[in-house]
């Protein structure tokens, strides 16, 4: 677990991917961080293969029911993407799916209690290669355009089956509207709360009335699915008038067309929203507080120049999120260790520092619920709150009692590892500090962990010893409040 | 016995420096004395309740003609009376628990509350009703300004939140109250046991102690840590509860359940945070079958609240308790769809709930005349919603006034009392 790499590297691998391996730390670290940052971001020259991977020795495990079944069961759908944040070359695009998700916010419980367990793990984490329908799932849709074009995704969200199960889009119809995907793609997909009006929210759900979900295919059959279909006759052809732009020159409505084409409505309305200028102000804010800091308000000049590249680029992630790993605000040393970890980043990268053989992430399931944090199961549609609020007690307690259950499994690892340190504590002590980085701590602090690896005798480095106070130890500094910070 | 004492840290944060041993036989005594502490359990139904499905207005045609399949009929419902403006009333079928509480005057229903241009938003309107402050959601919620109104030194176990996660109603500048969801599985764990596993255990008491004092992210951090530790003993004792009536196997039922427990162990715990969420019924909302979606949240609710209702009745403890529901809106009146996928938009008014052992029951407020009359003074945007008539923040006032015995004006920032709202 030595460190071969500066801390500038360490923030990077943080932020961008979910810490790092001493492995990653040193294929990283050799290069200069403007090749770091092309390298998480050009993933695509990187093979995809972290799936091969999957149950292999020298990985985390996963633990099956039977065959593991990630297209048809959610538990093991959420240990493929734990699998994936921890071992995959591409850590980036794992981190900016996991922005989508938040962002897009589906819940995998409406979808199963509407459409049934097996097809609702199937309409949130099927891969097409894997579906005998070639169904992709809404998150392998986001993975698969993680730094996309914002305009795609959204469109993509529009006709997804989980969304049009989550927001009942799938009861829109011309005669009875449904304003819960209307009112959510303005509030919270786009162009946020306060820019858009009550009557924005009618007209938008009579542009997406008609974006069914019919099941095609023949019953008993296993491709048969619920498919997007725009549905002419269910939808309303008149026109739609908003309060914002709908259209370059100007026009604030969208015309009244034939039922035939009427699927346009809904495509004009995406291509407002992507270009209007407050979703591009939401996104950057955004993107701030998940890549750069928490602890400060957005710099106006961080969130114009994003929006601005945003907009210039049209709507293309990959450029704007190199702009945000190119900018100042990002290397300031005030954003280092600036931001609260989600639960996912916390449980991903201890055991990236602690140590993975032997450890399965199906034991990380439960200890994740109990920090709030359920992959597939975000609280509603406007995803988890973040910041402080993953510190409830019960919640920082579920955190302490992660580490304690990662170290204990990894108890005879950590002892091996620093058996070469075992003549002293001190230096048993400094290697963890190292391996398991957090913003400075009060000297106090560092005084009462040195006091732990002497408090039931004196220090003699033997084998018993190591392996009740190497596993102690690193619990208690996982435990930390300040090893909650990325 | 050892002390709680509170510091102050920059940035308001609080922590909390010494252990508080589980006193379990003074509150006890106190009570054998006669002392009571009055209870607040904040129950918010999340989503956006359709109170119109819950206190039914069953007589109203207009109720009939604008929900074809969200409608219930006048022969099921639960008739409760008539209120001031001579609207018959009834409870949802499925809320039999709550008739029976009702029936014994200990349930207040407040109709049409809300406030001037109703969020529609459930992230607004949460922020809005969870701070009493239509215009600006930042900063503490109401409750949590009342834990900071309380004098120092306040035990870190004042407040129990039942979810995992920190409601807003609760957030607080100086008071971190912790989410206890499973008192069962509310344990410090240690990879060693023995001497070894102490030894950790008051390693981490010791540093969670500590204030960083030039950090208060940390520093707030460090408090959700430390009242962890602190409360882990008073949380045990809890989780060891025997309630004297069965809870039904809901998380709202466990959730109550704990909260009458942290009662009856008399640990010192003064507020409560429930929830219940799946109100949010856009689509097949299903009023009227037994296994409808909203049929089942209002037995839910009905079951786990008499259960509730029973148990502290049992033991003494009703009387000291008060139960106040919130919603983020309303919904709309008319119905979205045909048939079995029928649910309803996000509205604005709806109605809330008051249950206690002192609650002067009955209904409070009128309720709306569901005509599609443009100029019906009782709905708003072209009739499509409920128009409020008692300010949420009405209520929230009679509470504090007249339960917690704090100041509602201090606490709510300005006058909402209405004496017309009796109900404690």
């Amino acid at each position: 677990m030595a460190r071969h790499s500066d801390r500038q590297i360490e923030h990077l691998l943080r932020r961008a991917g979910f810490g790092a391996t001493p492995d990653e730390l040193s294929f990283y670290g050799e290069m200069s961080i403007a090749d770091a940052v092309d390298t998480l971001i050009e993933y695509d020259r990187i093979p995809d293969d972290v799936d091969a991977k999957i149950a292999k020795p020298g990985y985390v495990g996963v633990t099956a029911r039977g065959q593991f079944m990630p297209w048809a069961n959610i538990a093991d759908a959420r240990q493929r993407w734990l699998f994936r944040m921890m071992h995959s070359e591409r850590p980036l695009q794992e981190k900016m799916t996991l922005f989508w998700h938040n962002h897009f916010a589906t819940g995998y419980t409406k979808v199963q209690g509407d459409l049934g367990g097996t097809e609702g793990a199937r309409y949130m984490a099927a891969k097409a290669s894997e579906d005998p329908a070639g169904v992709r799932g809404q998150l392998e849709m986001l993975r698969d355009n993680a730094l996309g074009n914002f305009r795609d995704i959204l469109l993509n969200i529009a006709k997804d089956t989980a969304m049009l199960v989550w927001l009942d889009g799938r009861t829109n119809t011309k005669l009875k509207p449904q304003e819960n995907f209307g009112r959510e793609i303005m509030e919270l997909f786009t162009v946020g709360v306060g820019n858009y009006t009550e009557p924005d929210v009618y007209a938008a759900a009579r542009v997406f009335s008609g974006w069914n979900l019919p099941r095609v295919g023949a019953t008993g059959d296993p491709a048969q699915h619920y498919e997007f279909a725009y549905l002419a006759n269910q939808h309303d052809t008149s026109e739609k008038t908003f309060s914002f732009q709908m259209y370059s020159n100007g026009s604030k409505t969208i015309p009244a067309r034939s039922a035939a084409n009427g699927m346009q409505d809904g495509i004009d309305f995406i291509n407002a929203l992507a270009g209007n200028p407050n979703t591009a102000r939401y996104l950057a804010t955004k993107l701030y507080r998940f890549f750069v800091s928490e602890l400060t308000d957005p710099d106006p000049a961080f969130v114009s120049r994003i929006a601005s590249v945003y907009l210039s680029s049209g709507y293309d992630m990959k450029q704007v999120v190199r702009e945000v790993f190119l900018s100042s605000q990002f290397w300031a040393t005030s954003a280092y260790f600036a931001r609260y970890s989600w639960p996912v980043e916390f449980v991903v990268r201890a055991m990236k520092d602690i140590g993975w053989v032997g450890f399965t992430v199906n034991d990380a399931l439960p200890a994740l619920a109990n920090m709030g944090q359920v992959l597939y199961e975000p609280p509603d549609v406007s995803g988890w709150d973040a910041g402080r609020t993953w510190f409830s007690t019960g919640a920082m307690l579920a955190r302490m009692n992660f580490a304690s259950s990662l170290a204990s499994n990894q108890k005879f690892n950590l002892a091996r590892t620093v058996k070469p340190l075992a003549a002293t504590s001190d230096s048993v002590l400094s290697y963890f500090l190292n391996a398991l980085a957090t913003p400075t701590l009060d000297s106090s602090v560092i005084a009462e962990l040195g006091n732990y690896l002497r408090a039931t005798g004196a220090w003699t480095g033997s084998d018993a010893q190591l392996q009740a106070k190497a596993a102690g130890l690193v619990h208690l500094i996982a435990g930390l409040p300040e090893y909650q910070f990325v | 016995m050892q002390i709680t004492r509170r510091q102050f840290v920059k940035g308001g944060v609080a922590a909390f420096t010494i252990t508080y041993a589980a006193p379990d036989f003074l509150s006890d005594l106190a009570r054998a004395q006669g002392a009571h502490a009055r209870n607040l359990v904040v129950l918010q139904l999340s989503g956006g309740n359709d109170s119109l499905s819950m206190l039914i207005p069953y007589n109203d045609s207009f109720y009939h003609s604008r929900r074809p399949s969200l409608a219930v009929p006048a022969g099921n419902v639960l008739q409760i009376g008539t209120d001031s403006s001579k609207v018959a009333l009834g409870l949802h079928p499925g809320l039999t628990g709550l008739k029976e509480i009702f029936d014994r005057g200990r349930i207040a229903f407040v109709q049409r509350t809300g406030y001037e241009n109703q969020s529609r938003s459930h992230f607004d309107g949460t922020d809005i009703w969870s701070t009493a402050n239509p215009k600006n959601t930042q900063g503490p919620g109401w409750v949590g300004r009342y834990l900071d109104s309380l004098p120092s030194p306040v035990d870190p176990l004042v407040g129990w939140n039942t979810t995992g996660n920190s409601p807003h109603v609760l957030q607080s500048a100086h008071v971190s109250v912790p989410a206890i969801s499973n008192p069962a599985t509310y344990s410090f764990l240690s990879p060693n046991t023995g001497a070894e596993a102490a030894a950790e255990q008051a390693t981490a008491l010791r540093i969670n102690t500590h204030v960083p004092v030039d950090r208060p992210e940390v520093a707030f951090v460090y408090g959700s840590a430390q009242a962890a530790m602190a409360t882990l003993d008073r949380v045990r004792a809890v989780s060891l509860y025997a309630p004297s009536a069965p809870y039904p196997n809901t998380p709202l039922g466990s959730a109550l359940k704990a909260v009458a427990g942290a009662m009856a162990k008399g640990i010192g715990t003064r507020v409560f945070y429930v929830t219940i969420g799946g109100f949010d019924t856009h689509s097949a909302q299903n009023v009227n079958a037994t296994n409808g979606a909203y049929y089942s949240l209002m037995t839910t609710i009905s079951g786990a609240l008499l259960a509730f209702y029973t148990d502290l009745k049992n033991q003494g403890l009703f009387e000291d308790t008060l139960l106040v529901t919130f919603s983020e809106f309303g919904r709309r009146i008319s119905e979205n769809g045909v048939g079995n996928t029928s649910g309803t938009d996000h509205g604005a008014a709806s109605a809330m709930m008051v249950m206690g052992g002192k609650v002067t029951g009955g209904l409070y407020g009128t309720a709306p005349v569901l005509n599609t009359d443009l100029k019906n003074p009782t709905l708003e945007n072209n009739a499509n919603d409920v128009h409020y008539e008692t300010d949420f923040r009405s209520v929230y006032a009679r509470i504090i006034d007249g339960w917690l015995g704090a100041d509602s004006q201090t606490l709510l920032g300005g006058d909402f009392r209405k004496a017309s709202l009796t109900f404690i």
